[in-house]
């Protein structure tokens, strides 16, 4: 039995097959799910995948929260069920107050489709577990509303709780200024709850687990979010 | 219908007096205005290719591979295992250079449209651009717009950018070149055209998409088919506004009302909106519409029919459906959250029957709208050559410092600052994207690869037309050879000044010719393309520049070979032979401050013999890397092999030339390509076999570029060079 992974296709997704494709090559069961589902499929695991949903003309992620499938997704989260946006995912996450802080403006004021580094800080995620602390993945960003924010208070509450996931940085894993692509603050690529079930990063590991068209970051996350599921499934 | 019509509006609209007179003679009365403005869309240079159509005839557009050739939205090619390749490039550089954001991106979404109506899902967009130097703030100010356009639409859809060019000119300064390619796959018996999709008598004409407003009207009249001159801002109301989520929406509706087989024909709706759509689909069933223009959802109130007419609002279909599929039809776009109309009706007689408010507001024969358009042979005049050739120029500068230069040139220069504000992955299928001499894009569920590159030359086509258009299909099908890839088929883009003007007639003839003789020479046919003339202002026009998009096939996309130099202790090899010639060159123009004298002569056969070559080695995995000679001559490509594959090479080069020609001079099919000790026997015999004249440079490897008694260098250095000349042409940290 492989875990059944759902992926939600928004209006405007536009990365939804291509994380459908990453589950699968990883040995998960990808299910799509629909915006205006009201169910979730039975799946073990959620995907907000990247993409404009409803174009989001008004602010990133702003109208996607009221989407009657993300009410069931928010039952999901709080009885423990991973989830994990991605780009516009993430976006999303933040908007519906599943995750604190706000992702603005690239500070370029650009669009930004590139490969870079990302060190692991936190290894108390389904998506994380697997993986080593401080190892270093990479794979690509694009988007031209990353720039993660938040008050100060609440990055200080970010850090000292452990739920910093993800940093930029460089191949080496130093994290600096001349490694953050989209100034985001203290170099934030990704964040988790509090109870650590819910995470949300930039950068696409989807688009990194196929060796033939880009890096392999992503496998490793995919591969912990396949066997979180299954570990969970057994207990 | 009544109040009489200003005697000039004909004009205004655009048309000439004896056109005028054709449609009195068609009509058998005076059109009204609704006609007027319906003619004068349908008969624009922008839609009816009038004044080029007598010289596009002459290209060749049959061959094995050719599914779809000229005359439907978009041509396609077999990619065999039942997969059709459909393809076609089209300009938007006359609303990009009023509003280049909008222009922009309203260009990527019309491509894509046309793609979509072949019934195939777009994979990939290139984008070949033209701008004036960026010195200047205007020229900046439109490369930013042009590009964020360009990326806002196409990263909002879903659809890879993975390639194009951009280049600079001091003749694109007001008249900047935007064109956008679109490539998109299909099952080949979902293909819409006309021969396996049969619109029938009473089936139902279904808009869908967005709704219609004020914006775009005249767009191929008033913007496309005339020149900008001061104040063309005024023509500002004219360029259409994009709404890239509508598209998407628009893009997933459409292709599966086609999976479910609810379609008897698909059209977008782009230049001359909706009367474009309608009596394209009902002339080419060979039947008359009746048209409602109360059905058709508006945007604002009060428009008045020519205005719905002739409407350029983006992001809107026409389905023609059999009565009997309408309602799942509408269960779909309604899906989708897209409104549907019934707004006409297919009826026999051939006549576009248009009503509005109960009352008939237009009524012409369809085809006189389409296939019975004028057509006209311009006069000509040839423009003198350029014999003042810079080859024979003595220089005594310093070697290393003019390859920095050349390196520097926003020509040469890395285009990273364009394209990483491209989503270059989405769909995750991009083997090899922008920067690559061709982007390689894997076709789902097969070990296959299209292979697609762009290319045009300006400055070859200025000097010489005939060999601008065809050493543009040489070098653009050369780029996909060296992949590995065979090209299988072209699409062009003919960007020129007026053709009214009998110089730009004959550059445009020139130009169709050298196209012509080298697709022939090839083996590959035209499957369509798009004609933009009225580049100019002021009297004077752009460079002519025939913009070549090729789509080619490796039948194992992993077989690909790379650019740059992938490791140490490789041969280096040249392929192709190299004459004393700097004429059109980049060296000429970045560091003599001279575009003169006679573009590289071409050899049609040996180009020929060059590729079949490169595609055979590849197949039997002889070659390391393979990267096209062009810009810049060897000293260009060494530098770009080491910069892209982080590999430093030491290499003689010999000959009876002088050094600033054996390293900048431009001759054409050369090849720089790198290759394992083992093989290099292997590759010298089947050289030899097949006629391809070679030299062993030297070898790879080592942080250093030296090139014999010329350059001796860092790759970094180079590597930085190249890498940061944009940025800082922008006032940009690198």
């Amino acid at each position: 039995m492989s875990a059944r992974i759902g992926v939600v296709t928004f209006p405007g997704s536009l990365d939804d097959r291509d994380a459908l494709g990453a589950v699968e090559l990883m040995g998960g069961e990808g299910v799509p799910l629909w915006h205006a589902d009201p169910d979730l499929k039975e799946v073990e695991g959620v995907v907000l995948p990247g993409g404009f949903s409803y174009g989001d003309y008004l602010r990133c992620g702003a109208i996607a929260r009221f989407a009657p499938v993300m009410e069931e997704i928010r039952g999901f989260a709080t009885r423990g069920g991973p989830v994990l946006g991605i780009c516009n995912g993430f976006q999303i996450l933040c908007e519906s107050g599943l995750l604190p802080g706000a992702l603005i403006r690239n500070r370029s004021l650009r669009f930004i489709c590139r490969i870079v580094h990302l060190r692991v800080e936190t290894t108390q995620t389904p998506i994380t577990a697997d993986v080593l602390p401080g190892e270093v993945l990479e794979m690509p960003i694009k988007h031209g509303e990353g720039q993660f924010v938040a008050s100060e208070p609440d990055l200080d509450r970010l850090e000292d709780s452990g739920r910093i996931v993800f940093r930029y940085c460089g191949p080496d894993g130093d994290v600096s200024d001349a490694h953050n692509p989209n100034g985001a603050l203290r170099g934030i690529a990704g964040i988790r709850n509090e109870a650590g079930n819910v995470v949300g990063l930039m950068p696409h590991p989807e688009h990194a687990v196929d060796p033939d068209v880009g890096p392999t970051g992503g496998q490793a996350l995919f591969a912990s979010l396949l066997s979180s599921v299954m570990a969970g499934a057994g207990r | 219908m009544t109040d009489p019509l200003p005697s000039d509006l004909g004009r205004q609209l655009g048309l000439r007096d004896d056109e005028l007179e054709m449609i009195r003679g068609t009509l058998g009365r005076d059109p009204n205005r609704n006609e007027l403005a319906m003619y004068a869309a349908m008969w624009s240079e922008h839609c009816s290719y009038k004044s080029s159509k007598v010289h596009l005839r002459t290209l060749p557009t049959e061959g094995a591979s050719v599914l779809v050739g000229p005359g439907q939205d978009a041509g396609a090619v077999d990619f065999g295992d039942g997969v059709a390749a459909v393809f076609k490039i089209e300009s938007h550089s006359h609303p990009s250079a009023i509003e280049p954001y909008q222009g922009a991106a309203t260009g990527v979404g019309g491509i894509v449209r046309d793609i979509v109506s072949m019934g195939a899902r777009p994979v990939a967009l290139l984008d070949p651009l033209m701008f004036g130097p960026l010195g200047d703030e205007r020229n900046r100010w439109l490369l930013e717009g042009v590009v964020a356009g360009i990326g806002g639409y196409g990263n909002c859809i879903g659809v890879p950018t993975v390639g194009g060019e951009v280049r600079f000119a001091e003749a694109h300064s007001a008249n900047p070149t935007v064109n956008v390619m679109c490539v998109g796959i299909a099952q080949s018996d979902r293909l819409m055209t006309a021969t396996t999709h049969t619109p029938q008598l009473g089936s139902l004409m279904v808009l869908y998409g967005s709704t219609t407003g004020r914006d775009g009207i005249g767009g191929v009249s008033v913007l496309a088919s005339a020149t900008l001159e001061d104040g063309s801002e005024e023509s500002r109301p004219s360029v259409q506004i994009g709404d890239p989520f509508a598209e998407k929406l628009l893009i997933e509706a459409s292709l599966e009302l086609i999976e479910e087989d609810l379609l008897e024909g698909l059209q977008d709706l782009g230049g001359a909106g909706l009367t474009c759509a309608v009596s394209e689909s009902a002339a080419r069933a060979g039947l008359g519409a009746r048209l409602d223009l109360d059905q058709v959802p508006l945007r604002e109130e009060g428009m008045e029919a020519f205005e719905i007419l002739t409407s350029e609002s983006q992001e809107r279909m026409l389905a023609i459906v059999h009565p009997s599929k309408l309602e799942r039809v509408r269960e779909v776009c309604e899906k989708w959250g897209l409104a549907t109309a019934v707004v006409a009706t297919l009826e026999a007689g051939g006549d576009l029957d248009v009503s509005m408010a109960g009352e008939q507001v237009a009524k012409v024969p369809a085809l006189s709208l389409t296939e019975k358009a004028p057509e006209y042979d311009r006069p000509m005049r040839p423009i003198p050559t350029d014999h003042d050739d810079p080859t024979f120029v003595s220089f005594d500068g310093d070697l290393r410092e003019a390859v920095l230069s050349l390196l520097a040139s926003p020509n040469v220069a890395s285009k990273r600052w364009v394209f990483e504000q491209y989503d270059r992955m989405v769909q995750g299928q991009t083997v090899a994207g922008p920067g690559s001499d061709a982007a390689v894009v894997r076709v789902p569920g097969t070990m296959k690869g299209l292979v697609l590159s762009v290319d045009g030359n300006g400055r070859y086509g200025t000097l010489d037309p005939y060999l601008g258009g065809a050493h543009a299909v040489a070098e653009a099908t050369r780029n996909v050879a060296v992949t590995g890839a065979k090209p299988l088929a072209i699409t062009n883009c003919l960007n020129f000044g007026n053709p009214e003007r009998p110089e730009v007639m004959w550059q445009f003839s020139e130009a169709v010719r050298g196209m012509r003789d080298a697709c022939l020479a090839l083996d590959t046919p035209v499957t369509g393309g798009n004609v933009s003339f009225y580049n100019e202002s002021g009297g004077s026009a752009i460079w002519p520049t025939p913009v070549i998009g090729v789509l080619g096939s490796l039948t194992d996309y992993r077989l690909r070979l790379p650019s740059g130099f992938p490791s140490p202790a490789l041969a280096v090899y040249l392929l192709g032979e190299s004459f004393a010639e700097l004429g059109g060159s980049e060296f000429a123009e970045t560091v003599l401050g001279r575009v003169a004298g006679v573009p590289p002569a071409l050899d049609l056969d040996a180009e020929r013999r060059l590729q079949d070559l490169l595609h055979e080695a590849a197949a039997a995995d002889l070659l390391a890397s393979a990267h096209d000679c062009s810009d810049g001559g060897v000293a260009v490509a060494l530098a770009e092999c080491a910069i892209l594959g982080g590999h430093g090479f030491a290499v003689t080069l010999a000959g009876d030339l002088p050094p600033h020609v054996l390293l900048f001079g431009e001759s054409a099919s050369r090849v720089v390509v790198s290759v394992a000790p083992e093989r290099e026997g292997s590759l010298r015999g089947l050289a030899a076999t097949r006629g391809v004249p070679f030299e062993r440079l030297g070898e790879t490897g080592g942080p250093r570029a030296v090139i014999d008694g010329m350059l001796d260098t860092t790759v970094i250095e180079l590597a930085e060079v190249w890498e940061g000349a944009i940025p800082r042409l922008l006032g940009e940290k690198p």
